[in-house]
């Protein structure tokens, strides 16, 4: 099919949860710096999905490669040494943490010298202004205080936080579930720039979104999925808004000549 | 405050504060295990039960039938002490185990292991109280005082405020005490950020039943002998020191320095009415409407709060 080796791959992935069917052999593909939109019907296992490449759960069967390896993650924090960071529909901050302590959760950075080494201090200072700058870039500058606590922060500004922590840290692929379901329009359109600038140094991203304009200006590939299965992958240029919807429904089936699986972005590009 | 002190004017002389602070010192170092466990969102009402089973041991280790008509092991007492150490932390291990291995809530877990502990300090050592004088030295350390000024200050208060110290230091300033604070607030949303909830909540409980270890070799001190029986509302204290002092029972809020004001609270409420010559029964029964009122307070701070 192609030359070009997917940057992350699944195939036939199942996940049950008791008798609920989460994933029902479902197949991805990624490729090198591209942006691969997922969209699909609520319930069609989007979420599970990348939950699968994001550590959060495991396939119950089916075979998973990043960059050729195979790969099981047993936890999130795997998935982050791989190189793939995630922003969960759920956000996963905590609310009592404060923003630098959230974008830090997990890999916090320790004072130099003794105080780091022996009492494992955390470099407050530096988190801080390091966050701050990770928010700056983001241009999400209606943050005040970078040590406000979480919940303190209305839901769009708690979605950059949790954006900016991806974008920061994301080293091989950067995956987003509805990154844009809270925000304004001025703050959805930060995002939307977000991921144009990940495409551009040539971050490979997976964008869950329901916003369908969205998907149709930023994404490459189009990846349609139906009851807990890939039903299409295609391109924006050969399908419309009306077909993406007609193949999540059902009511339209693709070839696979028509389909978009391997990679539309030329190598010379990334 | 101003109540006890017109009810009786001894209240306020400086022999009766060195005795509070004395007073507070069991009560105040296992609320900083109890303070660990409750920002992780547990509860621990094993502490009692773990402290008396690590005292016991110590004892037990430490006395030789020459001097005791219990039979003794004879250890020297740096071991002794150190073995009821780790026997409180491999008891606080085994809670945590539980709760994480098997995901059951901490509330059961540590209710069964309160009767468990217990059992196993009767089976083990009997009900019999091993006196001071029949200890070397060392076991009652902690219960030695000096002069400071016009007080008279007991050892053990100082360890006790010291591992305040240190345990507000990691709470604050380590990511062990993020994570702390982290896997109280949300679990899932702490495990999705890549923290070992499972990890965390263990190291917890083991680090709790080392602090509870530290507490039953100041206890031998404080109390002058090592008895079965002592303090027995010692879980109920330790959980209202931490809600007086602001620490949720939800988790993932709370300081160590407001459980230490909390822990004050409650030794100086119950002595104001010991003072004011009330009984044993009304204190427990005042200690129980204090520890309610403090949680429904911290209920409708939330609530106003949003
Ligand atoms: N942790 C879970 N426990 C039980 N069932 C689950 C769990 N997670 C997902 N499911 C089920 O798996 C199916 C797929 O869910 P998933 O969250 O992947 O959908 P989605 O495509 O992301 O939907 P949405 O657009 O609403 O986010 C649903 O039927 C859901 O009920
Ligand atoms: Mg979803």
């Amino acid at each position: 099919m192609s030359t070009v080796p997917a940057i992350l791959s699944g195939r036939g992935l199942v996940k049950h949860f008791g008798r609920v069917v989460g994933l029902n052999g479902a197949d991805i593909d990624l490729f090198p710096g591209e942006v691969l939109a997922v969209i699909g019907d609520n319930g069609a296992g989007k979420s599970t999905l990348i939950k699968c490449f994001s550590g959060a759960h495991a396939p119950d069967t089916g075979t998973m490669e990043v960059t050729g390896q195979d790969v099981l993650f047993r936890s999130t924090h795997e998935a982050r040494l791989a190189g793939i960071e995630t922003v969960f529909q759920t956000l996963a901050v905590s609310p009592a943490l404060d923003i630098a302590e959230n974008l830090y959760l997990g890999r916090e950075i320790r004072k130099q010298g003794v105080l780091g080494t022996a009492f494992r201090m955390l470099d407050r200072k530096r988190m801080r202004a390091e966050a701050g700058q990770r928010l700056q870039d983001l241009g999400i500058g209606t943050i005040q205080n970078i040590s406000q606590a979480v919940e303190t922060l209305s839901g769009g500004q708690r979605q950059a936080v949790a954006v900016a922590r991806a974008a920061a840290f994301g080293s091989k692929v950067i995956i987003l579930d509805e990154p844009t379901a809270a925000l304004g329009v001025r703050e959805s359109a930060r995002v939307l720039q977000l991921i144009h600038d990940l495409r551009e140094r040539g971050m490979p991203v997976i964008l869950i979104s329901h916003n369908m304009p969205q998907v149709f200006e930023v994404a490459d590939r189009i990846h349609v999925q139906r009851l807990g299965k890939r039903a299409a992958v295609v391109t924006p240029s050969k399908f419309d808004m009306k077909d993406a919807v007609a193949i999540m429904t059902g009511a339209l089936e693709v070839d696979e000549a028509d389909q978009a699986l391997g990679p539309v972005r030329t190598p010379a590009a990334v | 405050m101003i109540v006890f002190t017109m009810l009786n004017d001894r209240f306020i002389l400086a022999t009766n504060l060195s005795l509070m602070t004395q007073q507070t010192v069991i009560v105040g170092t296992l609320a900083i295990a109890q303070t660990l466990i409750i920002l992780t969102a547990g509860i621990d009402l094993s502490i009692g039960a773990i402290m008396v089973f690590a005292q016991m041991t110590m004892a037990n280790l430490v006395v030789t039938s020459e001097v005791s008509n219990v039979a003794g092991y004879g250890w020297p007492a740096a071991l002794a002490i150190a073995a009821g150490i780790l026997i409180a932390m491999v008891a606080g291990g085994v809670n945590g185990f539980l709760i994480v291995r098997f995901e059951l809530p901490p509330f059961i877990v540590t209710l069964g292991t309160l009767s468990i502990f217990t059992a196993l300090t009767l089976i083990f050592f009997k009900a019999r109280t091993i006196q001071g004088p029949e200890m070397p030295d060392a076991m009652t350390w902690m219960g030695t005082t000096f002069k400071l000024g016009p007080f008279t200050v007991m050892t053990g208060v100082l360890v006790m405020l010291a591992m305040y110290g240190i345990f507000a230091f990691i709470l604050r300033n380590t990511a062990w005490g993020t994570h702390i604070y982290a896997v109280g607030d949300d679990p899932d949303a702490a495990e999705l950020s890549g923290i070992s909830t499972g990890r965390v909540l263990f190291s917890v409980y083991c680090v709790a039943g080392l602090i509870i270890g530290i507490a039953a070799w100041i206890t031998i001190g404080r109390v002058g002998s090592a008895s079965p029986n002592v303090a027995p509302n010692i879980n109920l204290d330790s959980i209202t020191a931490v809600v007086i002092g602001g620490t949720s029972l939800f988790g993932g809020r709370g300081t160590m320095i407001g459980t230490l004001l909390g822990a004050l609270i409650v030794v100086v409420f119950q002595n104001g009415l010991a003072l004011a010559g009330y009984d044993q029964a009304p204190r427990v029964l005042a200690v129980g409407v204090l520890v309610i009122a403090a949680v429904a307070l911290d209920q409708w701070i939330r609530k106003v709060q949003g």
